[in-house]
């Protein structure tokens, strides 16, 4: 049998990628969660919250929804994941759900999140608001000011929004920052991170609690297709967490095509780029040994995307694993043919995409798709919170 | 091999440990730094290697490590310094601090002969996995005559402290609370007090030194009180951050701990 690409091993490891590389600090919060997330996460009680809020308060299942115009613009069949319906615009909330739970189960009293488009700081806002924890967001600077609505509804959610002005003041800046406040809090604290990253066991955390959006895709494409497989399932990747939950249940499934959508930029190589899985080595970044950015010294070098979910120097390290290993295949999309993608499905099927997600849709037409072939597109989330960014870039869409 | 670790921890009392980041104020003030630390009362120098992204450090060392990364400090220039650096101060021991990644692209059994060769004594590397240390570098670190120096915090459990006990060859470095370095939220006296004599009472077979948000002579005093020592780094840098002569200002920093 060939190991499945879900599981990392007992400490953490996909391939050659994962681990915990924390300091002593650290060690007895990340060893607390590791000895009891798979108990918590299996605990019946723990699913029947779980399940209710994913159905009454999130609104899953999301649809799964059959895009014909944008089908006939790159002649073959796309289905649209709707992960911009649920509460809050975006996948990450399926994360924060799952996360509040298990800190509760954990005892713990106080939560702390980091965040690059705002929209994990506003899902972990939410569902403090729920429970009534108290909560703390750090986000770069770079990111408050092009992410202001997302800010706004964090405050409003009654979280506390730290500016992080370190580094290139954006989601890696934010992230270091979180961890420090973590050190600093060891008992009372939860920090749930946002994506598939960080020390084991936090990247296989998160794609459990992500898992759910590929779950929902093989009984829905089963009832529209009348098979659950797909050719190929299409997503962006920041950190990858939406790619984790859309890939998640077909990881084990060779003729399913995965492809892992990174922001190129202003081009791969023009020096202001975020697609890692070409531009990074191995290396240790929060945590985590993955594929990163860096100099030859081993210092990490600041990412550039239009856009702030993507704008991260790292991958989670199953997909650095899924890409070393040939299972997924990378693709990497410009700001520009972003912004067109976003004109083009506001336009084709009434849907304004985030601009994280807008990357996953540019890559429709370097697929090799075929008339037969059916595309399912993760949308991972809303573009409400990017219309300042819409406006000002009003030459580049249309 | 002349252990100079343990002959410091022999023959004095009290020792004064003092990190600061390679490389600043200036690129060229590692070695003049040193020199004058040792000469008015350091005990043991630990030398930040800079990192881009310090996630145990405080607001001062991350500053610190930002501007010796702008002044151009990397590990060849560093071990080049460091040759130089012991031939200044051979006697005390040197011990390196830093994050893993840079190591790791250097090349750990590379980094670890370099070390050696250019007279360090021993590496604390903060992020660096227990398991992974004991598994694959150990035999290296032995291999090379290299000390390595394993962080407690209070919660710490007694049974990981006395399998860190028992990996190191150097001293067990005791964070005095909850947070980063320079760490300035005020410590619960009572819970730190019961901390160190816990520790105390386990009678390791290493010393230990004191660290994080010590800043001046009480509280150096008030941690030899608890322990063999204390390490120093922020309160040193933030003295070096405005000053246009870090070698005296280093220098009448140790004379106040020690001496005043
Ligand atoms: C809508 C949307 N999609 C994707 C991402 C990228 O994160 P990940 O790669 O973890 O899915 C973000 C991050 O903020 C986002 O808001």
């Amino acid at each position: 049998m060939t190991p499945s690409y879900q599981q990392p091993t007992a400490r953490g490891y996909y391939g050659e990628f994962g681990g915990a590389f924390i300091p002593e600090m650290l060690y007895p919060n990340v060893e607390e969660l590791r000895t009891r997330y798979l108990e918590i996460l299996a605990d019946p009680d723990f699913q029947i919250d779980l399940q209710h809020l994913l159905r009454d308060y999130v609104g899953r299942p999301t649809p799964l929804f059959e895009a014909k115009r944008l089908s006939e613009r790159y002649g073959t069949r796309v289905f649209l994941k709707r992960e911009d319906l649920c509460h809050t615009g975006a996948h990450k909330i399926n994360n924060t759900v799952g996360q509040i739970l298990l800190a509760q189960r954990l005892g713990k009293k106080r939560i702390i999140a980091e965040t690059g488009a705002g929209q994990h700081g506003v899902a972990t806002a939410t569902v403090c608001a729920l429970m009534g924890l108290p909560c703390v967001v750090y986000m770069g600077a770079t990111d408050i000011e092009r992410q202001a609505p997302n800010v706004a509804r964090m405050r409003l959610l009654g979280a506390e929004v730290r500016a992080v002005t370190s580094g290139s003041q954006t989601l890696k800046d934010a992230t270091n920052e979180a961890i420090r406040d973590w050190i600093a809090n060891p008992v009372d604290t939860h920090y749930i991170i946002g994506s598939v990253v960080g020390p084991h066991p936090y990247p296989d955390l998160v794609a459990r609690l992500q898992a759910v959006i590929s779950e929902e895709m093989r009984t829905q494409l089963l009832e529209k297709t009348g098979t659950e497989l797909p050719d190929f399932v299409v997503a962006c990747v920041g950190g990858g967490s939406n790619a984790a939950g859309a890939f998640y249940h077909f990881l084990d499934e060779p003729s399913v095509r995965l492809i892992a959508v990174e922001a190129a930029g202003h081009g791969i190589h023009s020096g202001h780029s975020a697609a890692t899985s070409v531009l990074g080595t191995p290396g240790i970044i929060h945590g985590s040994r993955t594929l990163l950015m860096q100099d030859e010294h081993g210092q990490i070098t600041e990412p550039y995307s239009l856009s702030a979910g993507l704008d991260y120097p790292g991958i989670g390290p199953l997909h650095a694993h899924l890409g070393a290993s040939g299972r997924a295949e990378f693709i990497a999309i410009t700001d520009d043919d972003a912004l067109k993608a976003v004109s083009e499905l506001s336009r084709l099927e009434g849907i304004i995409p985030a601009l994280e997600t807008a990357h996953a849709l540019a890559a429709l037409g370097q697929l090799g798709a075929g008339p037969n072939d059916v595309v399912v597109v993760n949308l991972s989330g809303r573009g409400d919170k990017d219309l300042e960014t819409y406006l000002k870039n009003m030459d580049k869409i249309i | 091999m002349n252990n100079r670790i343990k002959n410091a921890f022999a023959s004095k009392q009290n020792l004064l440990n003092l990190y600061f980041t390679a490389g600043y104020p200036g690129l060229h003030d590692t070695l003049p730094l040193a020199k004058a630390l040792v000469a008015a009362g350091a005990d043991i120098l630990e030398i930040g290697m800079p990192f881009s992204d310090p996630l145990a450090d405080g607001p001062v060392i991350q500053r610190s490590s930002s501007a010796a990364l702008a002044n151009g400090m990397n590990l060849p220039v560093l071990f080049g310094q460091l040759q130089e650096l012991r031939a200044a101060v051979p006697e005390t021991p040197v011990l390196l601090m830093g994050y893993l990644n840079p190591v790791l692209q250097y090349g750990m059994e590379a980094f670890l002969k370099k070390a050696a060769e250019v007279g360090v004594d021993g590496l604390i590397l903060p992020d660096l996995p227990l398991d992974e240390y004991e598994e694959m570098y150990h035999p290296l670190f032995q291999k090379y005559g290299l000390k390595a120096v394993f962080l407690v915090t209070p919660q710490t459990s007694e049974a990981r402290i006395r399998r860190l006990d028992a990996l190191s060859e150097a001293f067990l470095y005791l964070v005095s609370g909850p947070g980063t370095t320079g760490g300035t939220t005020l410590p619960d006296v009572e819970a730190q007090q019961e901390y160190f004599q816990r520790i105390s009472a386990m009678n390791l077979k290493n010393p230990r030194l004191i660290g994080f948000g010590i800043a001046d002579k009480t509280g150096f005093d008030r941690a030899c009180e608890h322990a063999d020592g204390a390490i120093i780094g922020s309160a040193l840098i933030r003295a070096l951050e405005d000053t246009d002569d870090a070698p005296a200002t280093a220098a009448r920093f140790v004379q106040g701990i020690k001496h005043a």
